[in-house]
């Protein structure tokens, strides 16, 4: 796993990254990155292996780095 | 949270795994796209006027005061040369002794960030009784200044639509 900045992710989702945002369900309802997929933290471990793609590159994100 | 999530991530298997440290905030200020509900909300950085009056530390304060009525503002934001705020020079140190910018100015300003609701510093503004505020990006350089008279704007037009 690696830190990357914004200029990173922007390359990533142009090369087919799968971009979560892992903030709980009502958060993501009211603003996310434009394409995310919505899978709260506490979700990770049930719906991670059906929703996302191993074989691409996944981006995670919250509000910030806290 | 999110460091969590992608070492989880990278724990079940996912071979490529990356973690984007500032966020959706650091995204939103920068000005990159975002969807969902809260986009109907007006931001600060929607209203605030980047053609605000600005100076220099140096600049005498007799030019700084002309330049900045003349562009009709009552408030000079003190900017070095990458637009990272160090103060504000209101209306009563316009009018001051002082000789330089940086010697009239108030120091280190709270400032907000531009995604944050215009309406909820319309109520900030009304509860300090300020009549702006700076906008600034996370790193601290300049977007605009928030006129409380345009925040109060956006607040009454969103009272207005809701009842």
């Amino acid at each position: 796993m690696r830190e990357i900045d914004r200029h990173e992710v922007q390359r990533l989702l142009e090369a087919g990254a799968q971009l979560v945002n892992v903030l709980p369900a009502e958060e993501f309802e009211e603003e996310r990155i434009a394409g995310s997929i919505g899978i709260p933290l506490r979700r990770i471990d049930a719906e991670a292996r059906d929703r996302l793609d191993p074989a691409k590159p996944v981006v995670t994100y919250c509000w910030d780095s806290a | 949270m999110s460091p969590r999530a992608a070492w989880r991530l990278e724990s079940m298997g996912f071979g490529e795994v990356y973690e984007y440290a500032a966020g959706l905030q650091d995204w939103i200020t920068a000005g990159l796209p975002t969807e969902g509900t809260a986009l109907a909300e007006t931001r600060a950085g929607d209203v605030a006027r980047a053609d605000v009056s600005t100076c220099r530390l140096h600049e005498p304060l007799v030019e700084v005061r002309e330049r900045t009525r003349k562009a009709g503002f009552d408030t000079c934001v003190v900017v070095n040369d990458e637009r990272v705020v160090f103060g504000l020079i209101r209306s009563r140190d316009l009018d001051g002794e002082a000789a330089t910018a940086g010697e009239a100015m108030r120091p280190g300003p709270s400032t907000f960030r531009p995604n944050v609701s215009a309406a909820a510093l319309a109520r900030l503004m009304a509860d300090h009784d300020l009549p702006n505020v700076p906008i600034t990006t996370n790193d601290g350089r300049l977007v605009g200044l928030l006129l409380r008279e345009d925040a109060d704007r956006v607040a009454r037009e969103r009272h207005d639509r809701e009842h």
